[in-house]
């Protein structure tokens, strides 16, 4: 008898302990989901976003809009379904309040119709896709660096209008992020006057950017390049010792001379003009603040993957502020939209009404710096949209930029 | 007609490349029967390891050296510690020098981190030889030289000396050969060696043309495996040839067909493998 009456008093004390657990807390942490391709061919890069976004939260004591942050990383091994696996597993167990990171263009497609469907909001730092906040995009996906395509408009515009290139070779990566990125550069190129003579795809992974240099036309004023990752070092190299570097102008797409990549070349990289929205160079109060904490942690330049991993930390930090909870993705989301983001380090920026930013794109030439070879800024465009000049729904009637399109009319 | 010379060219250097991994190769599955799938992670670490020392020492001929020599450390330290005990079972074999791939890809990205690297040609080696308006990188043309040289030398070894007699005797058969008292578990080291050996130097000559980034490991074991596979798993000769023909048609294929540059590698190697089995120079 005795007995029962003592498991019920503990049983009753625990029961009141549980629900004291539930209800103590006033701030739950904002479980944030990280899933990035920590192994694999960009896993360099994918780790300098976890330390952009790392050096955020220890700035602000690891809390975003006052309230504690629980991270939880995942990785996604470069995989398509890992992307979609680590998305389901992180939502459906770990039950995060939103989802910030992926790297590659297939990732964010991969796992863009489940999240659509699951109303899962997703912020996209680094991933590119023209299409998530184009033709594909949806209420939940909001990209918080730049379309493929976006830095390449200018760059093409200012290739024939200041650089007065006539005739040019592309050479592309041939998948998704190379096709925009260089479709883009083709279409404002030839708007601007220019003509596209030749244009020359190297799948990724190439060991050997020999066999595509030698097809590249000699009768052309300059060539546009944009390749990924280990290519690009590769390729940049081989430009020169073909005899190329010094006859022909070499210029190309964003991450052709990230920071990431620009310390592993030398001098063969020298004078190679691209556009991008970050260079660590940038002389903005806000950068150079960003640039130093930066190199004070990790021991490195940061590149845009750790600057745009830092200012979505900084983005969401004020929006969970404005909005009061995590729990209402609309909600979060219309914060993001409304949160004032002129002090990022990269430039001040605004989301267009697809969720994507408007904001200002560098001309960076590379020069011997005092740390090896640098971006120098050498020009900048302000408030880019990633429909550049086009009117939105016109641009969203052509098909997205791929191998076919624009089509290369002047090419033999 | 500039481009052609280019391309061929780009394809005979690349196949000297591939001859020094390949022959490698096909000498330990020639002497030993074994399939060693790290060979592909003894080249990577060859050319990190290459791309280390010259950035200590500045010498060229160091790092080519210490590419080669420490994967034949690494090499003969295998085939002592483990191989040795799994010999006559290939599906061990292949097993285990697969996670050995592994482990050294993994050990590799932990030292010398994910970054793609490449190492610097010296500068008696960089820039560009220029006849009239043919411009061709110095240094494609002294790896031509060098491939060319290693094969003539692994070919007076294996032909002339006391050593390649041993090692043709037991490539015909390795149990007689045991018989008439060569001692084989000396030789299978010093074999081991000399294919590690290869390998590394693969990856430090290849290393200023491929350069050095995870995963490099596992695109040239596929490449490996169609040089031996054509020219005949355990022939030099074959491996030669073989190199040659897969670093050409990859340049050719490359330009003119670029959608299917892995259709002119491995369609080649299917029709042979139809009609030969034993590949061009193998032995049935």
């Amino acid at each position: 008898m005795r007995s029962k009456w003592l498991v019920g008093v503990a049983v009753a004390l625990a029961l009141s302990l549980m629900i004291g657990v539930g209800v103590a807390p006033a701030q739950e942490p904002v479980r944030v989901g990280l899933p990035v391709p920590l192994t694999g061919f960009v896993a360099e890069s994918a780790r300098e976003m976890v330390e952009g976004f790392q050096l955020y939260l220890e700035q602000s004591g690891q809390k975003l809009g006052g309230r504690p942050v629980h991270v939880i990383i995942e990785d996604t091994e470069a995989q398509p379904q890992n992307a979609l696996t680590k998305m389901r597993k992180l939502v459906e167990q770990d039950k995060v309040h939103l989802v910030v990171g992926y790297l590659l263009a297939f990732e964010g497609y991969a796992v863009r119709d489940y999240v659509d469907k699951n109303r899962v909001p997703l912020f996209l730092p680094i991933v590119a896709a023209d299409d998530l906040t184009q033709r594909k995009r949806s209420p939940y996906i909001v990209r918080m660096t730049w379309t493929s395509s976006q830095p390449n408009h200018p760059l093409g515009e200012y290739a024939s209008k200041t650089l007065k290139y006539r005739r040019m070779v592309t050479v592309g990566q041939d998948y998704a992020f190379g096709w925009e990125n260089v479709g883009g550069f083709h279409r404002t190129f030839e708007q601007a006057g220019g003509k596209i003579v030749q244009k020359i795809w190297a799948p990724i992974g190439t060991a050997d950017y020999a066999p595509y240099i030698a097809q590249i036309r000699r009768d052309v004023d300059a060539v546009y390049a944009l390749l990924v990752g280990a290519d690009i070092p590769r390729f940049v190299k081989q430009y020169q010792e073909f005899g190329l570097k010094g006859k022909i102008p070499l210029i190309g797409g964003n991450i052709l001379t990230d920071e990431d990549v620009l310390s592993h070349m030398g001098a063969e990289a020298e004078g190679v003009i691209t556009s991008h929205t970050y260079a660590a160079t940038l002389k903005r109060a806000e950068n150079q603040k960003f640039v130093e904490a930066f190199r004070a942690r990790f021991k490195k330049d940061p590149s845009y993957y750790a600057e745009g991993m830092y200012t979505a930390a900084l983005w969401l930090d004020r929006a969970i502020k404005m909005a009061g909870s995590v729990e209402d993705p609309l909600k979060l989301i219309g914060a993001v939209k409304k949160a004032d983001l002129r002090d990022a380090p990269r430039g001040p920026l605004k989301l267009d009404e697809y969720n994507n930013p408007v904001e200002t794109v560098y001309l960076r030439r590379v020069v011997k710096g005092p740390r090896g070879m640098e971006n120098e800024v050498i020009g900048s465009i302000p408030n880019v949209s990633q429909f550049w000049t086009f009117n939105p729904a016109q641009y969203l009637g052509n098909p997205p930029y791929s191998r076919d399109f624009p089509p290369c009319g002047n090419c033999k | 007609m500039l481009a052609w010379a280019t391309l061929v060219l780009n394809g005979v250097a690349f196949g000297s490349v591939l001859f020094l991994m390949s022959s490698g190769f096909t000498l330990a599955f020639g002497v030993m029967r074994i399939i060693n799938v790290a060979h592909g992670a003894l080249y990577l670490l060859g050319a990190y390891v290459a791309i280390s020392v010259m950035h200590a020492t500045g010498s060229f001929v160091l790092a080519a050296a210490a590419g080669g020599v420490s994967t034949m450390a690494l090499g003969m330290l295998i085939q002592r510690l483990a191989l040795e005990r799994i010999y006559d079972n290939q599906l061990a074999q292949v097993l285990f020098t697969m996670g050995l791939a592994f482990v050294i890809g993994d050990v590799t990205l932990v030292v010398w981190g994910g970054h793609p690297q490449v190492l610097t040609a010296p500068a008696g080696l960089s820039g560009s030889v220029e006849f009239g308006p043919f411009i061709y990188p110095r240094y494609r043309v002294f790896v031509i030289i060098l491939g060319a040289a290693v094969a003539a030398i692994l070919w007076g070894v294996i032909a002339k000396t006391r050593l390649g007699a041993t090692v043709r005797a037991c490539v015909d058969d390795a149990e007689m050969a045991q018989g008439v008292g060569v001692h084989t578990r000396r030789l299978f080291t010093v074999m081991f060696g000399v294919s590690a050996f290869l390998a590394g130097l693969g990856g430090a000559i290849g290393a200023p043309i491929i350069g050095a980034a995870r995963g490099l490991d596992f695109e040239v074991l596929p490449l490996t495996l169609v040089v031996v596979i054509l020219g005949g798993l355990g022939s030099l000769g074959g491996a030669l040839v073989g190199s040659l023909f897969v670093g050409i048609a990859d340049s050719l294929g490359k330009a003119l067909f670029p959608e299917l540059s892995y259709f002119t590698l491995f369609a080649p190697m299917a029709i042979v493998l139809a009609v030969r089995p034993m590949g061009l120079f193998g032995k049935a």
